[in-house]
């Protein structure tokens, strides 16, 4: 049975403008029906407006940051400006644009449609949690307006605690704030997966979407608080001299990298968790076929989280650490290679003899393969003690977290976001446009990230913003910068289409991908409460082998959108 | 809009007034609250957990400074808060059960009796930090902690720098517990209003249960502060 849930939504008429039934975008309208919305998917939405904001400020400090590196001498920006740049590109990205990115914005429009719940469990602390990022991110930006951080992200003691005169205390009070915000979320998405499943939904015809963004949440509720107290012995030895990561009053230093990276070493798994569950979906529906390896690619999310909880201090080999228990962080952080490769290897056994199209969203979980294998497989160079100590605060580091962080995370985002476009918009995007953006995005991101590991093997230091003495690295520096010009406009053009699609776009059919999953089986846009009867679950996750099948109902079809093709542009 | 109206279609039978639309029953939404609790004491656990892991490293590396500064605290006042905090416990689960039992006038009292004992401990330990602003132990600039001996080696004198950091967890550690004291306050304000307004009954009752999962939790923290600063090797 292919279809069990009954479809109020009448056909969308071909060619005569469709009666436009009522959905969650329509049903109120004015400022204050989103500022005070419980809407889940609402909620979503003005996520996405937030970060899409902080996505462009952190671009906009990535482009001064290539910019002065185009050539060797430090000719565009102070030296003192420069280390303010790349602090707040990183503090900007992590924690007000890739942490929330995925979970605040496909996890919140999707957890509850996928396991077919009409919100999450807590609406208003859901809210509550998007106006604490807010007041985070207005925190940052004031931080930024009136001097910004010098420290780098990361804020090592005794540095952040008793020398740089830049806005430790206020940095550190925003993403405090903002992390609050990621625990909320983390905390609605555990109880909304464990109590709000409908009847027929067990853990196993959970789409892996679901069993990511639990082991995400898991992280988010474990790492953070630990990351906040940090912060709160920061502010307190920064404002009262305590000693507690002072070396000259007693206290270590390393104390508060073993802390810092407890929570930022997983933080890294925040980020591409949801990614992975993104591009679980996107292959199964590409692909039209079952996932390979169901429980494993389910538990292998599990383990990352409760492995990457044991890693951390493997960016801290060179800080003076004890050799054996850096032996240790190493033989553990090659252990996160195995339920990562369990993953690729399985997306890869999904594809073999897969029925494959090759849509936009299927072109960034290709780019999101490609990439996070790079990424993953440089890693291991990483951990390995002898590679790590040469490479240490190269460009060969800076090249390989982008390659997870922006190669994955934000390729997993992406994808995402053009998969269930359709869904949140109710319109669909040009499909040839996207599938060109795809393509300009892996280019530019190649072009600009490709060459920063030729330049770190060869000795070019991260945070440097002069390289006069090394002249030879400048062409490696042109190519990169280059990159980032190609991966800015790969990043705008997706925006201007799907603005231009929420206007001009021909209306989305409610599965235009011919998708498994709750979500599809619901009018596009959702109506406010999701489902119009309460969906019961009869059937596995991902049953594309009887969605294709030609004897039921959908005759020989095994192309994700045989009625309604998007028309390129 | 689709309103409670369209929903409440399917679940006409439950129909409390508490019952919120995206819930399929009461027992969901009980069961919902209710781990959403434990997973935020899961966080808190967290939260002090990184502050217990400096406490272990510096104790492990300092002991003899960090003696002699937790001697330097009023062990009978950090006795007296304890026995406090476990009363007000007691309290907590008296009100769930008057709760449950729909015994209104006990929950009221107990929920006074609580807040009570809870602003007691925060008097208790407003006495505590003022003997330590008056006697200097407070880190920062005033900070002094000079010939102080080390228990057990009176020809030993303790590291005045060892011992700020003794106490600069002390203040941090019991300044949180303390805040989370005064949150757990208006908590129980907000719940004792709620039972003045006979609003809880035996069929619901969950903030009364969770407020008093966070209550028993804020203690628990509290059972562990108490032997870990103020009972380092003392000796009669």
């Amino acid at each position: 049975m292919p279809n069990p849930i009954p479809q109020p939504a009448t056909p969308q008429p071909a060619i005569a403008p469709p009666v436009e039934r009522e959905n969650y975008l329509n049903a109120k309208y004015g400022v204050w029906s989103w500022l005070l919305t419980t809407d889940h998917k609402r909620i979503a939405l003005l996520y996405l407006l937030s970060i899409t904001f902080f996505f462009f400020i952190g671009g906009f400090f990535a482009l001064l940051i290539r910019l002065e590196l185009l050539t060797p001498a430090g000719d565009l920006v102070q030296a003192d400006t420069y280390n303010k740049l790349f602090t707040m590109h990183g503090m900007v990205m992590v924690f007000f644009f890739l942490i929330p990115s995925i979970p605040a914005v496909l996890g919140n429009f999707l957890v509850p449609m996928m396991i077919g719940a009409k919100d999450l469990a807590f609406p208003r602390i859901n809210l509550l949690s998007w106006y604490l990022y807010v007041i985070g991110g207005v925190m940052m930006l004031h931080c930024m307006l009136t001097g910004g951080v010098d420290t780098g992200w990361t804020f090592y003691a005794p540095f952040s605690t008793n020398f740089t005169n830049t806005k430790i205390v206020e940095a550190g009070l925003a993403i405090f704030v903002a992390g609050f915000s990621s625990i909320l979320t983390g905390l609605n998405f555990v109880v909304t997966i464990h109590r709000m499943r409908a009847p027929g939904m067990t853990w196993s015809r959970l789409p892996l979407f679901i069993w990511a963004h639990y082991a995400t949440s898991i992280i988010q509720l474990l790492g953070t608080p630990v990351v906040a107290v940090t912060i709160v012995l920061v502010a307190a030895e920064r404002a009262l001299h305590l000693g507690i990561f002072d070396p000259k009053l007693g206290g270590d230093p390393l104390l508060f990298q073993h802390l810092f990276w407890f929570y930022s070493h997983p933080a890294v798994y925040i980020m591409i968790l949801p990614s992975m569950g993104v591009v679980t979906e996107i292959i199964a529906c590409f692909s039209r076929k079952r996932i390979f390896g169901y429980s494993f690619v389910a538990f292998s999310s599990i383990a990352i989280a409760v492995f990457g909880f044991l890693v951390w201090a493997h960016h801290m080999f060179v800080a003076g650490m004890s050799v054996y228990a850096a032996l240790v962080f190493s033989l553990l952080s090659y252990a996160v290679a195995v339920p990562s490769a369990i993953k690729v290897f399985n997306w890869t056994a999904t594809l073999y003899k897969g029925s494959i199209h090759y849509d936009a969203p299927m072109l960034y979980a290709f780019g999101f393969l490609g990439l996070f294998t790079i990424g993953g497989l440089t890693g291991l160079f990483l951990s390995a003690l002898g590679i790590n100590v040469h490479v240490t605060d190269t460009y060969f580091v800076v090249a390989h977290f982008h390659y997870i962080m922006v190669g994955g995370a934000v390729m997993g985002y992406l994808g995402g976001m053009h998969f269930w476009w359709p869904k949140i918009s109710g319109k669909l995007y040009p499909e040839g446009w996207a599938r060109l953006a795809a393509l300009i995005v892996f280019i530019g991101f190649n072009l600009t990230f490709f060459p920063q590991f030729l330049l770190g093997y060869m000795g070019m230091p991260r945070r440097y913003y002069d390289y006069s003495h090394m002249p030879e690295f400048q062409i490696l520096n042109v190519l990169s910068t280059a990159g980032a010009t190609v991966l800015g406009v790969g990043y705008l053009l997706p925006m201007v289409y799907f603005l231009w699609s929420m206007r001009y776009g021909k209306p989305a059919p409610d599965n235009p991908w011919n998708a498994a999953g709750l979500e599809w089986k619901t009018p596009s846009p959702p109506p406010t409460f999701n489902f119009d009867e309460e969906p019961v679950v009869t059937w596995e996750a991902y049953n594309y082998d009887e969605l294709d099948s030609p004897d039921l109902g959908s005759p020989g079809n095994d192309a994700p959108h045989k009625q309604e093709v998007p028309v390129a542009r | 809009m689709p309103d409670s109206t369209v929903i409440g279609l399917h679940h006409e039978e439950e129909h409390h007034p508490e019952l919120l639309h995206h819930f399929a029953d009461a027992q969901q939404q009980r069961d919902s609250a209710s781990l959403g609790m434990w997973v935020f004491l899961a966080t808190e656990v967290m939260f002090f957990g990184g502050l217990f892991c400096a406490y272990l490293v510096y104790r492990h590396w300092y002991f003899p400074d960090f003696a002699a500064a937790s001697k330097s605290i009023d062990a009978t006042l950090g006795a007296t808060n304890t026995a406090v905090l476990i009363c007000s416990s007691l309290t907590v689960v008296l009100a769930v059960w008057a709760a449950q039992t729909a015994r209104r006038t006990l929950l009221i009292v107990s929920l006074i009796l609580t807040m009570l004992l809870g602003m007691a401990f925060l008097g208790i330990k407003g006495i505590e930090y003022r003997e330590k602003f008056v006697e200097h132990h407070v880190p920062g600039a005033s900070f002094s902690f000079d010939k102080v001996q080390v228990p057990g080696h009176p020809d030993q004198y303790a590291n005045p720098h060892h011992a700020q950091i003794f106490f600069s967890l002390y203040f941090v550690m019991t300044g949180l517990h303390a805040l989370h004291m005064i949150i757990g306050l208006g908590i129980f304000l907000w719940l004792l209003i709620m039972a003045w307004k006979g609003r809880f009954t035996p069929e619901w009752h969950t903030p009364v249960e969770i407020g008093g999962l966070y209550w028993h939790f804020v203690d628990i923290v509290w059972i562990y502060l108490f032997p870990l600063l103020y009972l380092i090797d003392r000796h009669p």
